[in-house]
C-alpha cells in the first residue's frame, strides 16, 4: 500500500486548472448531501428516527454530551482520554519501532535474527490482541496502550526497515570512505535517508492506532469515544452514535494533519521526497 | 548497509531467533513468574489448538467458528469488490464523477471501519448482516482507491493512439483501460482482504454470536488464555493464507503481462 501511495500521488493531471472547479463541485456535493439528509430524516420522514438521526437530533446529542455528559463524562473528557491513549501508544510504538527498523535495515545479522519472529507475529491482526490484553491488563489504560503499541509498532518497523534499504548505495559508500563516525552516520545518513519511508510508516501507524483504540474501547472501557459509541448503541441513541463517529473522524483527521505538517518540516531539505508526496 | 551474509549464517540466525523467542516464552511460562493461567506455554497453546479442532467451545469447534467467520468475510469482501472496483474505475474515467464522489469518500474514510459497529448492529443486527457491513467498511476504500489509480494512470499515448485510429469507446474501455488497470486492482484487493479480515476480527469481538472473534471473547470471559491464543493463531494462519493466495495471483498477472521485474 505504502509503495503505491508514494509512486502514484505525484501524477495529478492538469492540477492548477481543475482545483477551483474541484473545490466548488465538492462543496456543492456536501451541501446537497446535507440537504438530502435533512429531507430524508425530517422533511419526508423516509428514514425512521430509530435508524438514523436527523440533523436536529444529532445537534441535541452534541449539546447533551458537551453539557450534561454521557457514558461517564462530557465530550471534552472522552476526547481527552482517547487522544491521550492514542498519543501515548503511538509515541511508545515509534520510540521502539523506528530504532528496531533502523537496526534491521542496517545489520544483516539483526535482520536474519529478528525477521522470522516478525513473520510469525505479523499476520495476527492488532485487533486480535485485544482479548489477550484485557486478560493480562484489565479494562484500564494499560491494556489499551498495549494494543495500540502493538498495532502501531509493526508498520513503523517495516517501513523504517524498507527505508534504510532504499538509501542509495553511493551515499552509504561515500560516508564509509570518508570514515564517518558511527553516531554521525546514524543521525546524518541513516535517519535522513530513510525518513520519507519512516513518515509513511508513521502515517500508517497513526491510522492503525485510531482503529485499534476505537475497537478496544468498544470491547470494554470506562471512558473514551469508543465507550460513548458502545453506550449509545446499547441505549439505541442514533444521534449520539453519529456524534461519537464524527468525533473519531475529526480526531483522526486532525492528528493525521499534524503528522503531515511535521513531515513537511522534517523533509524540507528533501525536495524530491516532497514532490513525490505531492 | 552491511554486506550480504552467507545463507547458512542467516538460516542459523533465523532459527536462533525463533528458538530464543519460543524458549523465552516457554521459560517464562514454566518458571511461574507469571501465573500459568495468564501465560500458558507454547505447548499448552498447541494442545488447546488441537483440542479445539474437535471439541466444541462457545457453540462450535474451531473449524466451525472459522467457517462462520470466513463466510461473513467472503460476503463483505465480495460486496466491497463488486461495488468498489467499478466505482473506482468510473471515477478514474469520468472526471465529473470523481469530483462529486471524492469529497464524500475522503470525509468517510477518516471514520475507522470499526466505528461503524453501532450503526451496523442497529441496521443489520448482530448475526451475519452487522459484521458484513463492518468488513465492507474496511475493505471498500482500498478497492476504490486502487481501481481509481489503475484507471487514472493509463499511458495517455495508448488512448491517444486508439482515438486517432477511431476505436469505438467500448473497445477502448475493454481493450486498453481495463487491462492496464488490472495490476493496480489486484494489489488493491490484497490490501482490502487484509483490512477486511482485520475488521472482521474486530466486529466479532464486539457483536457476534459465532466466529473466531466470538470464541476468543468467550475464552477471555472464562479466563482461558489458551483459547484466546489458539484463536490468535487460527486468525493469523487464515490471514496469511489469504494474503499468500492474492500475492500469488498478483505475481501471475504481472508475469503474464511482462511487468515482472
Amino acid at each position: 500500500m505504502s509503495n503505491h501511495e508514494s509512486v502514484y500521488i505525484n501524477c495529478e493531471i492538469g492540477e492548477e486548472f481543475t482545483v477551483p472547479r474541484r473545490i466548488s463541485i465538492g462543496f456543492a456535493t456536501i451541501l446537497i448531501v446535507c440537504a438530502l439528509w435533512y429531507a430524508a430524516t425530517t422533511g419526508l420522514g423516509l428514514i425512521a428516527p430509530g435508524r438514523f438521526p436527523s440533523p436536529t437530533e444529532t445537534w441535541s446529542a452534541l449539546i447533551h454530551i458537551s453539557g450534561r455528559g454521557y457514558g461517564g463524562g462530557d465530550l471534552a473528557m472522552h476526547v481527552y482520554n482517547s487522544l491521550r491513549l492514542v498519543v501515548m501508544g503511538f509515541i511508545f510504538a515509534i520510540a521502539t519501532g523506528v530504532p528496531l527498523g533502523l537496526l534491521m535495515g542496517w545489520s544483516r545479522r539483526a535482520e536474519a535474527l529478528i525477521n522470522p519472529i516478525f513473520l510469525i507475529i505479523r499476520p495476527i491482526p492488532p485487533l486480535a490482541w485485544i482479548p489477550l490484553a484485557i486478560l493480562w491488563l484489565g479494562l484500564g489504560d494499560a491494556a489499551k496502550i498495549m494494543v495500540i503499541w502493538f498495532s502501531a509498532f509493526v508498520p513503523s518497523v517495516i517501513n523504517t526497515y524498507a527505508g534504510v534499504r532504499n538509501i542509495d548505495r553511493p551515499v552509504l559508500e561515500a560516508a564509509y570512505m570518508l570514515g564517518m563516525p558511527k553516531i554521525r552516520f546514524i543521525t546524518e545518513v541513516l535517519i535522513p535517508g530513510a525518513s520519507p519511508m519512516i513518515f509513511t510508516g508513521l502515517r500508517l501507524s497513526l491510522q492503525a492506532s485510531w482503529t485499534t483504540l476505537v475497537a478496544a474501547e468498544l470491547v470494554g472501557a470506562f471512558y473514551g469515544l469508543g465507550r460513548v459509541l458502545n453506550v449509545a448503541q446499547q441505549d439505541l441513541y442514533p444521534g449520539m452514535i453519529l456524534v461519537g463517529m464524527i468525533a473519531v473522524a475529526i480526531l483522526g483527521w486532525a492528528t493525521t494533519r499534524l503528522l503531515g505538517m511535521a513531515e513537511m518540516r522534517a523533509l524540507r531539505w528533501n525536495t524530491a521526497a516532497l514532490a513525490a508526496k505531492g | 548497509m552491511q554486506k550480504q551474509i552467507p545463507l547458512w549464517q542467516s538460516v542459523t540466525l533465523g532459527f536462533l531467533g525463533l528458538a530464543s523467542f519460543l524458549g523465552l516464552w516457554h521459560g517464562l511460562a514454566i518458571s511461574n513468574l507469571v501465573p500459568s493461567v495468564f501465560l500458558p506455554s507454547p505447548l499448552e497453546v498447541y494442545d488447546r489448538f488441537t483440542t479445539l479442532l474437535e471439541r466444541r467451545f462457545a457453540g462450535a469447534t474451531l473449524p466451525g467458528h472459522l467457517a462462520a467467520s470466513f463466510q461473513r468475510f467472503a460476503y463483505g469482501f465480495l460486496l466491497a469488490a463488486v461495488i468498489g472496483i467499478p466505482l473506482g474505475l468510473l471515477m478514474g474515467w469520468y472526471q465529473i464523477l470523481d469530483e462529486i464522489v471524492s469529497p464524500l469518500f475522503d470525509a468517510l474514510r477518516f471514520i475507522a471501519p470499526i466505528a461503524w459497529v453501532p450503526f451496523a448492529a442497529l441496521w443489520f443486527g448482530t448475526g451475519i448482516g452487522g459484521p458484513i457491513m463492518i468488513i465492507f467498511a474496511g475493505a471498500f476504500p482500498p478497492c476504490v482507491i486502487n481501481a481509481y489509480r489503475g484507471a487514472k494512470f493509463v499511458d495517455p499515448r495508448l488512448i491517444e493512439a486508439a482515438n486517432m485510429l477511431g476505436t469505438p469507446s467500448h473497445r477502448v474501455i475493454r481493450e486498453i483501460l481495463l487491462p492496464s488497470s488490472v495490476p493496480s486492482i489486484i494489489s488493491g484487493l490484497r490490501v482490502s482482504a487484509g483490512l477486511g479480515w482485520q475488521s472482521l476480527v474486530g466486529a466479532e469481538l464486539i457483536v457476534a454470536s459465532a466466529g473466531v472473534g466470538y470464541m476468543m471473547v468467550q475464552g477471555q470471559a472464562n479466563v482461558s488464555t489458551t483459547t484466546v491464543m489458539a484463536g490468535m493463531v487460527a486468525i493469523g494462519l487464515v490471514g496469511l493464507a489469504l494474503d499468500s493466495a492474492l500475492r500469488l495471483a498478483e505475481r501471475i498477472i504481472q508475469r503474464r503481462r511482462g511487468l515482472d521485474n
